[in-house]
């Protein structure tokens, strides 16, 4: 049943016929499946992988590491929730190492995310330090590498 | 050849006029060739005539390939291989296989399976000696037994029995001459991947009559109907096990593969290969090897891949007339054209100047393969989806 998400993954379009086809598993157990995973939450969501630089439309992108002052009984996720809910921001995770959370901060200028970490990020409560990345290239994305595909050296008939 | 410089000795009284070898002029170049040199001349031609994976090889092997370039790895190596090569490769049989090689003298890497193949007859065979080789079967078999001075016997498979190795056609072809079968699971043309039972038996008439089992492992990771079943698991004492990595690494280029054998066997190889070849290239030895410890999630993924389009492409050629049995291993399909009325070699020629799709003609691989076509599906999906619809229309004209 797992080659079902498998597919599903790389191609959210996939129809449960197509699916059918390239699992071997039956199409009426492939709907069932994707039904009771949409329900249960184990499928979040569709969505297509949209390179918006080729579109045309300009985004800046940040990695901000931010520190905080866990709270009693709390730790962390009070505030990790508390940034997570701002529209701007992308993704939130705890990490180990010197600063306890990265979030991506995403805005239409680079002076919209520099004011959104200023006066949004930097001011919430138990945040005591901020140090932004801003991001210049994307060279692979999602497990998808973003540089131009090697091409086929192969013979066209070979034994 | 035209040319100003007149070469010296070039007058007609100067050309040799002693014959070239009669073994080899009596060999037919192979007829993929005339595929090969159609479709170069086409331009937008989907290929399912390639017979290596479109995938490159992991990058973690090409990788240390690059470090150990370099730092200097432009040297030869022992003859028989890195030692840490023929360890992990006999560690590797003895889990996957359950068959135990030494390391030290029955382990020789070689510039993949195709040297492996050639040092083997050359090791085992005396002039007469015959090899049963069923087919359709890959297209160097017959040719290097004749190149090592034996009489290839091919034997035709059933492709109604799912081109089974049936030990009892097997048997009718064996003489007092039979020094060796030679046969590769799965199969490159038909794909299909031989049972236990079968190789079980067709281990007890090597036995009875005392050959030996030429085992082609090349496609022992590209299996989808469960775990591989290796005929060296039924007879070791008589089994040459060839392996390579270019199939399940996607390594081809890299001209790196092993053979393990009993003892006294390899150290005849070993014989050959030291004169010949001397090592395989050094550094795809350390790519080999590296591929061996970090990429078996690559292996999985190709492999799980092309499982999907084996499903997609086998159901789609059955729905247009086609007929195959679904293949068990390797990445072909070797469907019957029966309904189309057409040769193996009409039908290729057909689809590939028509709606240039180049497959490969089964007679290509023996007259048994006669009336079917190989398919590679080492090709990306959508590519394939579209194969199949230029066959459709190929089919309807």
């Amino acid at each position: 049943m797992r080659e079902i998400l498998t597919v599903l993954e790389s191609d959210a379009h996939a129809s449960a016929e197509r699916i059918a086809t390239l699992t071997g598993i039956d199409e009426a157990t492939v709907r069932e499946h994707i039904a009771a995973w949409e329900a249960s939450g184990v499928i979040r969501r569709y969505k297509a992988v949209v390179d918006w630089d080729r579109y045309g439309d300009e985004r800046v992108t940040a990695f901000v590491d931010v520190t905080v002052a866990p709270e009693r009984g709390r730790g962390f996720d009070d505030v990790a929730e508390r940034i997570a809910r701002f529209r701007e921001i992308r993704a939130v995770h705890l990490v180990s190492g010197a600063q306890d959370l990265r979030v991506e901060v995403e805005g239409a200028s680079m002076k919209e995310v520099a004011d959104f970490v200023a006066q949004k990020l930097s001011g919430i409560d138990r945040v005591t330090a901020t140090s932004t990345h801003f991001l210049l290239r994307r060279y692979k994305d999602d497990g998808q590498l973003l540089t131009d595909p090697e091409p086929d050296q192969r013979l066209s008939v070979t034994p | 050849m035209a040319t100003d410089v007149q070469r010296s000795g070039t007058g007609p009284s100067m050309q040799p006029q002693k014959p070239f070898s009669r073994t080899v002029e009596a060999i037919p170049p192979s007829g993929i060739r005339k595929f090969f040199d159609l479709a170069q001349s086409m331009q937008g031609v989907i290929s399912l005539g390639v017979g290596e994976p479109d995938f490159p090889t992991p990058w973690s092997a090409r990788e240390a390939a690059i470090h150990a370039l370099e730092h200097g790895a432009t040297t030869y190596t022992s003859n028989s291989g890195l030692l840490a090569l023929r360890e992990a490769i006999v560690d590797d049989l003895a889990d996957r296989y359950r068959v135990r090689y030494r390391a030290e003298d029955e382990c020789l890497i070689t510039s993949g399976v195709s040297e492996g193949l050639d040092l083997t007859l050359r090791a085992l065979l005396n002039p007469g000696d015959e090899v049963i080789v069923p087919e359709p079967c890959y297209v160097a078999y017959q040719p290097c037994v004749a190149f090592a001075g034996g009489i290839p016997v091919p034997v035709a498979l059933d492709p109604g029995d799912a081109y089974r190795l049936d030990p009892a056609i097997i048997g009718a072809a064996i003489t007092e001459n039979t020094k060796a079968i030679l046969f590769g699971s799965p199969s490159n043309p038909t794909g299909s991947a031989q049972s236990a039972g079968d190789l079980d038996a067709l281990a007890a008439l090597a036995r009875e009559h005392d050959l030996w089992l030429l085992s082609d492992e090349i496609y022992d990771r590209l299996t989808y109907h469960g775990v591989h079943t290796p005929v060296a698991a039924s007879a070791p004492e008589r089994t040459v096990t060839l392996g390579g990595f270019s199939k399940s690494y996607a390594m081809t280029g890299w001209r790196v593969g092993y053979v393990c054998a009993p003892e006294p066997l390899a150290q005849l190889m070993h014989r050959i290969h030291q004169y010949t070849m001397l090592c395989a290239p050094h550094m795809s030895q350390i790519a080999a090897l590296e591929a061996m410890r970090t990429a078996q999630d690559d292996v999985d993924e190709m492999v799980a891949d092309y499982d999907r389009r084996r499903r997609l492409f086998s159901k789609g050629l059955d729905e247009l007339g086609l007929t195959c049995p679904v293949p068990g291993g390797a990445f072909y399909v070797f469907p019957s054209i029966a309904s189309t009325g057409m040769t193996s070699e009409e039908f290729a020629e057909g689809l590939l100047t028509q709606e240039k799709v180049a497959v490969v003609p089964g007679n290509v691989f023996g007259p048994s393969g006669e009336g079917h076509v190989r398919c590679s599906y080492a090709t990306a999906l959508p590519q394939l989806e579209q194969a199949l619809e230029r066959i459709a229309r190929f089919i309807g004209s």
